[in-house]
């Protein structure tokens, strides 16, 4: 799903703009309903695909950088996403992605290497045997998707925050980012008070079974206080940085945060 | 003693009473606007993954993909949240919803209804709302609340888990965000028709008069 952009004949960017910030700084200025009943009024004549103006899009951008602010004030790094009985599972559980299943990457376990790149102690490469050793633990909890649905699937791995310490990663950093094998080169960035989050694990199994390539063959990263696009699958490797690089869909403008 | 009731009834006469007040005013197009950036952008996220067989026109939805509403959505989310709790504030300490939206009774209601039915229901005194008004501007409170509780709930169902436990589970409470949108949009066509209906309750809601 590319990102679309839509223009609409007659209407000045520039206007919308005005008008638009005109409502959202100051809410008792009269001026305010003059503002925003032209914006109400500019989405129901333009057939509501308003304003994917530049400007509109800047605006929308800094309140969506203020909403990850508010996220993750009220992250609570305590608070447990809901586990469920085995009854609960959602059969079968659906495969998800911008692209059919035949697409999805097919990667070869012997030749697969799990990279650890930046503020980390010992940066070596892990073949699949060596993390299959590591203790692992089951959980049974909801993936909610941007879209709205959701589903229960069980998840068996290695908590991340033991990871991170096992391989001497600065904690204090501000990310763990994860690139994929997709070929897009799907990524994204995870802060750091998630990627510690006692349920953020490195997924091995699904419902005790190795990880199916529908689900993200050899490894994907299940964390269950996020939406399913921050749930890497196929990850071939991991970067702790104090850097944001962006991502997959974060860079089309979905809520880098998307806590749930 | 009667000379002075003259005067009084002269001046109330040449300066018509506010019927409604600046704020009332203010934060009901607020709230209009917020409540269409909301309808329309939540729309879209709707037709993303659908809860029921049918998806909403494209032509009605505002944000062009996915991404896009949310953005819409969840920055009209501070606009409406902001606004409507102000509203609730003033309203319960200014004593105006008491005044307004008080005694609500349900021979009062069924006698409104019928009235209205029959074309019999007098508008002629604007401060005073009849019962059916007054149920449904309740009601469209209740569902508000409603609204932005089980919206709350489907955002951060981990963070607000109690909130998610008020509706059952997370499914539940989107069903909730999607009756109480339905509730919305049928009190909208109401309203609008009746504030068609009855044009000077509309001049008071613009210029309070």
């Amino acid at each position: 799903m590319a990102k679309r952009s839509f223009l609409i004949p007659g209407v000045d960017k520039r206007l919308l703009i005005k008008d638009s910030l005109k409502v959202m700084p100051d809410l008792t200025r009269r001026r305010f309903i003059a503002g925003g009943a032209s914006l109400g009024a500019l989405t129901l004549l333009t057939g509501c695909d308003v304003v994917d103006s530049s400007s509109a899009d800047a605006l929308l951008a800094r309140v969506s950088k203020f909403n990850d602010a508010v996220q993750d004030f009220i992250f609570n790094p305590d608070a447990l996403a809901p586990t469920f009985p085995e009854s609960a599972i959602t059969k079968p559980f659906p495969f998800n992605a911008y692209y059919d299943l035949d697409d999805a990457p097919d990667v070869s376990a012997a030749d697969w290497k799990l990279e650890v790149r930046g503020l980390v102690d010992n940066k070596k490469s892990w073949t699949l045997d060596e993390l299959y050793k590591l203790p692992q633990f089951t959980q049974i909890t909801r993936h909610i998707c941007v879209e709205g649905w959701s589903a229960i699937g069980s998840w068996t791995g290695t908590p991340l925050r033991d990871f991170l310490k096992l391989v001497g990663a600065d904690t204090r950093a501000k990310y763990v980012w994860f690139q994929c094998a997709d070929k897009d080169g799907y990524n994204s960035p995870l802060d750091m008070r998630t990627a510690l989050h006692p349920q953020t694990q490195m997924t091995f199994k699904y419902a005790n079974e190795i990880l199916p390539r529908a689900y993200g063959f050899p490894m994907k990263i299940r964390v269950p206080t996020k939406l399913g696009f921050k749930n890497p699958k196929y990850v071939v490797s991991m970067e702790v940085t104090n850097d944001y690089k962006g991502g997959y869909w974060e860079d089309q403008g979905y809520n880098s945060f998307s806590g749930s | 003693m009667s000379s002075l009731t003259v005067t009084d009834e002269q001046i109330s006469a040449s300066r018509p009473k506010v019927i409604q007040p600046a704020w009332v005013r203010v934060m009901h197009w607020t709230n209009a606007v917020a409540m269409i950036l909301m309808i329309l952008s939540g729309w879209q996220i709707y037709n993303a993954s659908p809860l029921f067989g049918f998806s909403f026109p494209r032509d009605y939805t505002l944000g062009g993909w996915l991404g896009g509403a949310l953005l819409w959505h969840f920055a009209a989310m501070w606009l409406l949240m902001v606004n409507g709790l102000a509203y609730l504030i003033t309203g319960l300490a200014s004593g105006r919803f008491r005044k307004k939206l008080l005694p609500i009774t349900p021979s009062g209601v069924l006698h409104d209804v019928r009235a209205a039915l029959t074309f019999k229901l007098a508008h002629d005194d604007l401060t005073v709302y009849n019962y059916v008004q007054r149920l449904l501007y309740a009601g469209i409170i209740v569902v508000g609340v409603l609204i932005v509780l089980s919206g709350l709930s489907i955002w951060k169902p981990v963070q607000l888990y109690y909130l998610v436990k008020l509706f059952g589970d997370y499914p539940t409470a989107r069903y909730v965000h999607f009756f109480c949108m339905a509730a919305i949009c049928a009190f909208l066509v109401i309203h609008v028709l009746l504030a068609l209906l009855v044009p000077k309750s509309l001049r008071a809601m613009i210029i309070g008069r």
